[in-house]
């Protein structure tokens, strides 16, 4: 792999997948109920895990 | 690969846009928190009666019935709306105000049981305690329309700030991983690396909450506009009638409305006069059943004399999208796990708002190459002794 894929990848990876979980979460407690507010839950908790980490790692 | 030039100006964006709005978006996401809860708030602290249990399927009473209940207990006022709310099923709000123009700001609502006309109670704004307070600050800051199309504006320059943020969190990262804090470099460096990977993290969140609450400050004039343009258009013959007060059964007139939209349910009936009507008609409000349509509204326009069908057209998609971002704004869609998320994520833009203005003000004599160079205690020293540009 080049250096600058390996860069971005570093940088981005978590980030987009954190932007992607977002917006599933935001969008599938809007389609149904039930299981797809759970699906939301889940997918949204992933940024609040992610971001509530940096603190843990203190 | 973005230059150095570029970033300079990235940053001078996103120093200034941050700046202004700051306060202003410390206050929300403040009042905010509370307001993410405000149901279960109100319940709690509620005087209402609560509704009698009765039998499940137990019928509603006639309209007309219901209407003269709330007419009653509130002399000399006339009907403004009629709602239902899915979260109370068995009461209907009845808004009455002084005049059919008057503003459904200062309506007092007589809750009445849709079963057996037995007030509940009455409801009007500042009576609600604190709660109510915090909405206004949260909405228009006590200042009506101009209050929310400043904080529309402050929602703008947020989402620039956003924008702005997104665009040098790689510049600022440099070679470091997502994660990797700088802890043992002094408070700046620590608190830089946290609100870039705190901001990145939540990015998303705060973005669609920042867009959908500036699509909320336009409420008012995007109803003003489909009152003017499609209210208009559909009661063209009634052009020019004076407003009479209305005569036709409430009853019959909802009944008309649900056979017109079979698959749908009744949400919240206008009196003429009011916003949400001409000055000849009932406006009854039907709404989806799924959660994706639930809040999504087709008005069926009644004439108010005679009780017959006038018109009914779908909304207009600006007023769909404003009906589409208040879920996404409120965060009220998904039960309370999705409600404690949303007051998470609420801190998490707090902390990253605070550490803006922190790093600002620490920033103030150290000039962005600095931070972009990753460099060793020493040569930031010797930058600073040469007095660059902060």
């Amino acid at each position: 792999m080049s250096a600058p894929a390996s860069r971005f990848r570093k940088l981005w990876l978590v980030p987009l997948a954190l932007a992607a979980l977002t917006a599933a979460g935001l969008t599938s407690a809007l389609v149904g109920d039930g299981a797809w507010d759970a699906l939301s839950w889940l997918a949204l908790a992933a940024p609040v895990f992610a971001a509530g980490s940096l603190f843990a790692r203190r | 690969m973005i230059s150095a030039l570029a970033i300079r100006r990235w940053c001078w964006v996103h120093k200034w846009t941050s700046l202004v709005c700051t306060l202003f978006l410390l206050m929300l996401c403040l009042t905010g928190l509370p307001l993410i809860f405000h149901e279960e708030i109100e319940h709690a602290t509620s005087t209402l009666e609560q509704p009698e249990e009765l039998p499940a399927g137990t019928p509603w009473t006639s309209f007309d019935r219901i209407l003269d209940t709330a007419m009653a207990h509130r002399p000399g006022e006339v009907a403004h709306l009629v709602f239902s709310d899915p979260h109370h099923p068995h009461e209907l709000y009845v808004g009455m105000g002084t005049t059919p123009e008057a503003s459904m700001e200062d309506d007092t609502g007589v809750i009445v049981d849709a079963r057996t006309t037995r007030i509940h109670g009455t409801k009007k704004f500042g009576e609600g305690g604190i709660m109510d307070w915090v909405l206004k600050l949260h909405v228009d800051m006590f200042a009506g329309l101009p209050g929310k199309l400043f904080l529309g504006v402050m929602a703008a320059l947020f989402l620039l700030a956003i924008v702005s943020g997104v665009v040098l969190y790689a510049p600022f990262m440099r070679e470091r991983s997502y994660g990797v804090v700088r802890r043992e470099r002094g408070a700046r460096l620590r608190w830089l690396d946290l609100h870039n990977l705190l901001g990145i993290s939540v990015a998303a969140w705060v973005l669609v909450v920042g867009a959908t609450g500036m699509i909320n400050t336009w409420a008012d004039l995007l109803l003003k506009l489909w009152q003017v343009k499609e209210l208009g258009a559909m009661t063209a013959a009634y052009q020019g009638q004076p407003y009479r007060p209305p005569t036709a059964s409430l009853e019959s007139a909802i009944a008309t409305a649900r056979v017109s939209e079979p698959a749908m349910k009744f949400s919240f009936v206008a009196f003429p006069g009011t916003a949400f009507s001409s000055p000849h008609h009932y406006t009854i409000f039907m709404r989806g059943d799924r959660p994706l349509t639930a809040r999504l509204l087709k008005p069926i326009l009644i004439d108010a004399q005679t009780g017959a069908f006038t018109d009914s057209r779908d909304m207009p998609w600006y007023v769909t999208a404003l009906l589409l971002s208040q879920p996404l704004h409120f965060g009220d869609y998904g039960g309370m796990p999705l409600k404690i998320i949303w007051a998470l994520f609420d801190v998490i833009a707090i902390v990253v708002l605070v550490s803006g203005v922190y790093l600002w003000w620490k920033r103030r004599k150290v000039p962005v190459e600095i931070d972009l160079r990753q460099s060793e205690p020493a040569t930031e020293f010797a930058a600073v002794k040469e007095g660059s540009i902060a």
